[in-house]
């Protein structure tokens, strides 16, 4: 009698259950953007208070926000440029994403990013009058090889000695900033140029695949946010890496070895962050300055959240914050509202996103939320005593 | 089926009708449940049965959707747990809420400062009503005694006294005798049946019968979250319980059947290892286990079985003696390579170690075995295979799930404990490990895994039962050992064994240390 019951409610239940499961996917990140977008135009109307003598414009978010659109959307070559904000977005979102799978909070996609951009560019010059088909694998691999060492070291460290990585990634970034200024001040710099800076990669910079400035790279980022979904969900290793981030304990009583696979995790996070560094060199700057250093790092992290670190919904968060990058040129020219508002957007969602418990709560969806993670991760690890550095 | 009576006296506590839905389940539908001055009323029911439900509804800790709770004939509200506490009702949880590093009198009194005047407590007047009730009760208690040091037995009475400080009426206990041993569980009786007559009202949760038969005046039983009947001790027995509860024959006791041991598969000698926090917790054991039997080990829990256990199965380092597996040495060797050796283990803690709760029940199917043929090809996952053979494991082992894709935490322990049974049972095994298999589940998974144990020894395994709970032991075992303090003291016949010796042997580690003998001499 059950069984019948069962049988035929089954169906019913499993496409119900797709749009419920489709739907606890994308409400968070959904509601959470328009909260921001609200709350930015409040402070854009309050911020027009501050200003002395100007007359009160009630549509002026309307304006700004039309102009962030345009300038992201609006035309063929904004289209492109969204893209190609968005390219390092991506890599760096998957370099996040992946270590929260593992139960790992890869703070140090800022310190990975350099590095890889770092590799990328010593490999590049030294290359560049050799043929594309040499000189841009090998410098891709350079790129992927420097942020992986970068990764690789706080993961060998946590699984050796315990030592959390929040800290030991944030020590590593610091460590990136000053490599990266001694290189090129030093050895890297261009003999007897006024200011701090490389030779150009010359025959190692990606081809351009999109008029105008698209370059090879956002195809590569589309390719690792396949790549890496296939890995985690197919293979043997992703399932590894997914037991271990969701229960150390079991993990090692099926047989799995938790820190060789915490040293793995990161050392691949690092090479997906090296490749984030990879892509803006390699594809838009082409040669690196003192000052070469974005906050791609940082903006990877409200990516990873966003995205749940799931690694198709990165893209699409990829594109929402490149989006915003690219269109606050025009929003600055046509409303006045200085490029940092993105910032102010970006903080903001990422504040709405550690309170999604309590939204998830009124929109009754559920699913472990970006917060929790984070927050139960570091905490858990802290407290007991993970902290040895 | 007894009609409730109920004239002469107003019953102290009486719930009516009392539903609680959540969604897409009705935890408790139209429950009643009535409860006299001086007696103790026991309510039984499986897992998942709404006992949980209906208590917290009681405590205030949720709010019924329909039904009412009278006091004394009085309907009242319970708004919450301090609420209830104000009202007499207290409870007793099945894991202790107390401190252990604070005395049995800071315990007593936290949340409930008695003021000598508003700033400072009135320690010598608490001192003094904690040991007075002490006595009244029947035991007498050091009030500056730790917590931490005391035996599991009195931080219960510490929970009792507790209660009684805040001047409980009405004491509801949930599953108090689940971690006692036999010989601490006749005192805890004690102590109820002295409360009874002093007019306490009790009430009694628990899924073990035959204490339900022993301590109970009353027993209502529910099912489902109704209240499938109400029986007095005198006119029922377990069989009839079991089937009210379950809802089909259920049989209790295991026939376990003529076991035919054969050449010995396990042999342990001289094991020593560590706890977590670098205490020597196995002090040079000495067991073997051989084809087609089941050693069992009993112990009060903390005396070493886990590390004993795990220091078998590879997750822990021993510092000292061998373990050999069909005489290949295997001492230090890993989980995944015991695994590929044909050793199954169930692990005690199924949350910690046995499941990922956030994992697919297919994914958790798979969980030691995710890396061979026919699950994965290289480094490839086969999801197909996966799927299939969840789909038949479900079947076999009778896994209660809308799918084998839903996540392995939304079932009830009862079929999580079957997912790990039937990922570590269904293959052809050498030697079976058992780390406290049934504990917490409802009599019928439990049937159920004393069933599929039964069938693996008869099929030529070895099996290393490990449980807390001396009735399983002494029900399924061909051989016991008795562990105490790290130490297997003593090793007795299964079949011959006497409940109140073993009980003895776990609680004291057996008297005189020289009657312990080494396992193999007992076979």
């Amino acid at each position: 009698m059950s069984g019948t019951a069962a049988a035929g409610s089954a169906p019913v239940r499993a496409s119900a259950g797709l749009v419920a499961r489709a739907w606890s996917v994308v409400a968070v990140p959904l509601v959470v953007t328009v909260l921001s977008v609200l709350l930015g135009a409040l402070i854009m109307l309050f911020s027009e208070l501050l200003v002395p003598g100007k007359k009160f414009d009630w549509g002026l978010p309307l304006t700004a926000y039309s102009a962030l659109v345009n300038g992201a959307v609006g035309r063929p070559d904004a289209i492109v440029s969204t893209l190609v904000y968005s390219t390092p977005l991506v890599f760096g979102g998957l370099a996040v994403g992946f270590g929260f799978k593992a139960g790992l909070f890869n703070i140090g996609a800022q310190g990975q990013f350099l590095v890889g951009a770092l590799g990328a560019v010593m490999a590049g010059v030294a290359l560049a009058n050799a043929p594309a088909v040499i000189a841009i694998p090998l410098s891709v691999l350079a790129g992927i090889v420097a942020g992986g060492i970068w990764g690789f070291i706080p993961g060998f460290l946590k699984a050796v000695s315990g030592a959390h990585e929040v800290v030991s990634t944030i020590m590593m970034n610091y460590i990136a900033v000053q490599l990266l200024a001694a290189l090129v001040s030093g050895p890297l710099k261009v003999p007897r140029s006024p200011s701090p800076v490389t030779f150009d990669v010359g025959n190692a910079a990606f081809p351009i695949i999109l008029a105008p400035n698209g370059h090879l790279g956002i195809l590569l980022a589309v390719l690792a946010a396949l790549f890496v979904w296939w890995l985690l969900y197919r293979t043997t290793w992703g399932f590894e890496v997914r037991s271990v981030g969701a229960n150390r304990d079991a993990a090692r009583y099926a047989g799995m070895r938790p820190k060789l696979i915490t040293v793995a995790t990161m050392t691949f996070c690092g090479a997906l962050a090296g490749l984030a560094g990879t892509s803006v060199l390699l594809g838009v700057t082409h040669s690196m300055t003192s000052s070469f250093g974005t906050t791609v790092g940082f903006d990877s992290i409200a990516v990873a959240l966003l995205a749940r670190s799931n690694p198709l919904v990165i893209v699409p968060a990829a594109l929402l914050f490149g989006g915003m990058r690219a269109g606050a040129g025009l929003m600055q020219i046509q409303a006045q509202i200085p490029v940092e508002l993105v910032d102010v957007l970006q903080a903001t969602i990422l504040l709405f996103l550690v309170a999604s418990p309590v939204l998830r709560r009124l929109l009754r969806v559920g699913g472990r939320d970006a917060g929790s993670l984070v927050t139960g991760a570091t905490v858990s690890s802290l407290g007991s005593g993970g902290v040895t550095i | 089926m007894t009609e409730p009576t109920g004239t002469e006296l107003t019953p102290a506590l009486e719930m009516r009708g009392i539903t609680k839905r959540y969604p897409g389940v009705v935890a408790n539908d139209g429950i009643s449940l009535e409860v006299r001055p001086g007696e103790i009323h026991a309510l039984l029911g499986e897992n998942g049965a709404g006992k949980t439900t209906l208590m917290n509804v009681l405590y205030g800790l949720a709010q019924p959707d329909e039904g009412e709770i009278l006091l004394d004939g009085m309907p009242i509200r319970i708004a919450g747990p301090s609420d209830a506490i104000a009202r007499g009702i207290n409870m007793v949880h099945q894991h202790f809420m107390l401190v252990p590093v604070l005395s049995v009198a800071d315990n007593i009194l936290l949340g409930e400062e008695t003021m000598a005047n508003r700033i400072f407590l009135d320690r010598k007047e608490a001192h003094r009503r904690i040991i007075e009730l002490g006595r009244r009760f029947g035991f007498e208690i050091d009030p500056e005694a730790k917590v931490g040091s005391l035996s599991v037995g009195w931080q219960q009475r510490v929970e009792i006294l507790k209660a009684l400080y805040r001047n409980a009426r009405i004491l509801v206990l949930d599953e108090p005798t689940a971690v006692l041993t036999p010989q601490e569980t006749e005192e805890i009786f004690a102590v109820l049946r002295r409360l009874a007559t002093e007019g306490h009202s009790i009430v009694f949760i628990s899924h073990k019968l035959y204490e339900v038969l022993e301590i109970a005046d009353r027993i209502t039983v529910i099912r489902r979250g109704r209240v499938v009947g109400q029986r007095l001790p005198s006119e029922t027995n377990e069989d009839d319980l079991a089937e009210l509860m379950v809802g089909r024959e259920v049989q209790l006791t295991v026939d376990r059947g003529i076991s035919h041991p054969g050449a010995p598969v396990l042999r342990v000698t001289g094991l020593e290892a560590r706890d977590d926090r670098g205490h020597p917790a196995v002090r040079g054991v000495d067991l073997e286990v051989r084809a087609g039997e089941i050693l069992g080990i009993a112990g009060v829990a903390g005396n070493g079985q886990d590390e004993l256990v795990e220091s078998i199965i590879g997750l822990r380092r021993p510092t000292a003696g061998t373990v050999t597996l069909d005489g290949a040495d295997v001492t230090g060797h890993s989980p995944r390579d015991m695994n590929e050796a044909a050793v199954a283990y169930v692990p005690a803690d199924r949350h910690r170690f046995g499941l990922i709760r956030s994992f697919s029940l297919a994914d958790n199917l798979v969980l030691t075995s995710y890396y061979r043929p026919p699950y994965a090809h290289g480094v490839l996952r086969n999801g197909e295979a996966i799927q299939k053979d969840a789909a038949s494991a479900v079947e076999r082992f009778d896994i209660r799930t809308p799918s084998p894709t839903v996540a392995a935490g939304t079932l009830s322990g009862g079929n999580q404990q079957k997912v790990v049974v039937a990922r570590e049972f269904d293959r052809d095994l050498k030697l079976l490990v058992l780390d406290q298999p049934t504990r917490g589940l409802d009599v019928g998974s439990i049937e159920f895994i004393h069933h599929q144990v039964i069938a693996k020894r008869d099929a030529g395994t070895a099996v290393l039962l490990v449980s807390a709970e001396l009735d399983e032991v002494l029900e399924m075992s061909d051989r016991i050992g008795v562990m105490f303090g790290g130490r297997i003291v003593a090793v007795v016949d299964g079949r011959t064994a006497d409940k109140n010796e073993v009980g003895l042997l776990m609680a004291t580690g057996g008297a005189e240390r020289g009657a312990a003998a080494p396992v193999e001499a007992a076979s």
